[in-house]
């Protein structure tokens, strides 16, 4: 920025926050860093090929020009670039990393460049001119290097001038790589467990039952109250489809005791199904539309079967996406549902509607002592709304933290609701093999919780997704901030109710 | 030296594909390559692990985990200080390599 320019032009320039800071670029810096390629088995079972193809490189080209004619929005998104470098400093694993590639515009480029070579007439004829590459082993490897260094969150894209989605370029990215024999071994894995078993951890039916009843016991000893955790109850009215880990992880599953006393306390009959006791959809992730509605209609087909008359997702960031913006496009219409909940609700709708209908008592004081500060996860703030009023991804989960716990805390407002930085671990990216990216990734977001810890002492950072909780509980440590707690929201409504 | 974990077959992160093919010296073999010399304390973790997914077909949850070793052998080993102490890498993750089983995946 000039220094003759008026005062008035810095003030009201972006806002960076005072602790971030814009790294110098490293070239290569995370080149090697990628995750597992999906094994021969998990590739076969999802009818790809088990490893890379013969002739990946026309095929590749012929499911990209395929994709490009399907997916209207990638086309757009691969036109209408200017280059104009918004983007470039608004990604965390940029922030990161520093690693030139994954600057959004860099990211995008890889399929970009491939894009004009083959289907653009300047790019035919003049390549050179145009930024087109032909699709060679080493562009290949960093398709595969850099679109796992993507978790798909969409803050680049609110800074885009023209709206680019660089998660749907991921995706389209990681779609043609399983296609040609490169799937990623975590995601792919998954996939195949929840299209088998009906959550992405591979828990049965009985494993499921046990863990339920263990936790009735233990909520019975804590409070002296016989709330139920019920599975595949037929008189229930409410089917509550949650993430896998909420049965199996900490500290999700104290999120889970949440939503069941919420529940119980306000009479409400609702049930966990065995078929669909997965809320997550990591099809998402890998972009195949196809598994997408596959397991999306594993919860249209448990609602039906149960015969209930409203649907309700619980803390899982992406899944409230695919809930929100897709469910009626893969599955629906959803017309066997209440009409007075005809959409797919939230959990935090369902308790905070119980809360100003008076059908539940939260006391703030039953979580003194905490200072709390809310992550905004990133497919709720950016690819979602919640309830029926503007911005409710933001202010429901805000209200409900209002109530429940004596302090709450913001952390800058440059990497909160819509400009929530990722916590490094979505997207399919919250495996072992990419612990280095996902330690790098969580940059951003432990400098402005270090902000607020240092100016408010806070002890608890709250999210509404699974991946989130994880991530966080595993990479905060390596900032020194192994002291503050991550907590699922219902943890701390779970507390505050009073029963 | 030949290390028995040589000649099986392991997921990439060295899990085995399969259980059959696991042994109580593989598991000391593994925990000495982490510098974990396995104690009785170890084995009574392992041995739950194993028993467990033989009924269930999946490790336990955490949680489970803590409450029924508490059950079983005292109230003090009952907590996740207890266990992470034993494994530091995790108890999930680090024991079930250990006891031969494949980690739990997900959103974990």
């Amino acid at each position: 920025m000039s220094t003759t320019e008026p005062d008035n032009v810095a003030l009201n320039g972006p806002v960076v926050g005072r602790y971030r800071v814009i790294p110098l670029i490293e070239k290569g810096a995370t080149a090697g860093m990628r995750p597992a390629v999906a094994s021969k088995d998990v590739q076969e079972a999802l009818a790809l090929p088990g490893t890379l193809v013969a002739d990946w490189q026309d095929k590749a080209i012929k499911r990209l020009g395929q994709l490009v004619k399907q997916r209207r929005g990638l086309r757009v998104f691969l036109d209408n670039c200017t280059k104009c470098g918004a983007c470039t400093d608004k990604c965390h694993y940029f922030l990161g990393t520093r690693d030139p590639k994954n600057m959004p515009v860099a990211r995008q480029d890889l399929i970009r460049s491939v894009y004009r070579r083959y289907f653009t007439l300047a790019g035919r004829l003049f390549p050179w001119l145009v930024g087109a590459r032909t699709l060679n082993k080493a562009l290949l490897q960093d398709w595969y290097t850099y679109f796992h260094q993507c978790s798909q969150c969409r803050r680049c894209t609110v800074f885009c001038p023209k709206g680019i989605d660089t998660s749907e370029v991921t995706m389209a990215g990681r779609e043609i790589l399983a296609s040609i024999g490169l799937g990623q071994q975590y995601s792919q894995e998954i996939i195949t467990k929840v299209k088998s078993i009906g959550n992405n951890l591979g828990m049965k039916p009985r494993a499921l039952a046990d863990v339920l009843e263990n936790l009735e016991e233990d909520i019975l000893d804590d409070t002296g109250v016989p709330v139920r955790l019920p599975l595949d109850d037929s008189r229930a009215d409410v089917l509550l489809v949650t993430p896998s880990a909420d049965f199996f992880a900490e500290p999700h599953v104290d999120g889970l005791i949440g939503y069941a006393k919420v529940l119980h306390q306000a009479g409400v009959r609702w049930t966990f199904s065995s078929q669909a006791s997965e809320a997550a959809n990591f099809a998402l992730f890998t972009g195949q539309h196809d598994h997408m509605r596959d397991i999306a209609l594993r919860i249209r087909n448990a609602a039906v079967d149960l015969a209930v008359s409203r649907i309700v997702i619980g803390e899982c960031g992406h899944a409230w996406r695919v809930a929100y913006s897709y469910l009626d496009a893969l599955v629906g219409p959803l017309d066997f549902l209440d009409p007075a909940h005809s959409r797919v609700e939230h959990i935090c709708e369902v308790t905070h509607q119980l809360l100003t209908q008076g059908r539940i008592t939260l006391d703030p004081q039953r979580n003194a002592g905490k200072v709390i500060t809310y992550h905004d996860s990133c497919n709720v703030a950016r690819g979602a709304s919640m309830g029926q009023r503007a911005g409710g991804q933001f202010r429901i989960p805000r209200e409900l933290l209002a109530a429940s716990v004596p302090r709450v805390v913001e952390m800058s407002a440059d990497t909160t609701k819509q400009k929530t930085f990722c916590c490094g671990g979505g997207g399919g990216l919250l495996t072992d093999d990419m612990m280095a990216v996902r330690i790098k990734g969580a940059l951003p977001r432990a400098q402005a919780l270090q902000s607020v810890v240092d100016s408010d002492e806070v002890t608890h950072l709250v999210a509404i997704c699974a991946i989130c909780k994880t991530q966080l509980s595993s990479v905060l440590p390596h900032y020194g901030l192994q002291h503050v707690q991550v907590t699922s929201l219902h943890h701390l409504v779970g507390d505050a109710l009073v029963l | 030296m030949s290390k028995l974990i040589d000649s099986l077959e392991t997921d990439h992160e060295g899990y085995l594909k399969r259980r059959s093919d696991w042994t109580r010296a593989l598991a000391v073999e593994l925990a000495g390559a982490d510098g974990i010399d396995l104690h009785e304390a170890h084995w009574e973790v392992i041995n739950f692990l194993q028993e467990y997914y033989e009924n269930y077909d999946i490790a336990p949850a955490i949680r489970i985990l803590t409450k029924q070793i508490g059950k079983r052998y005292g109230p003090e080993k009952g907590n996740s200080k207890y266990l992470y102490e034993l494994f530091p890498k995790g108890p999930a993750k680090q024991a079930c390599r250990y006891a031969g089983l494949p980690k739990p995946t997900g959103c974990v």
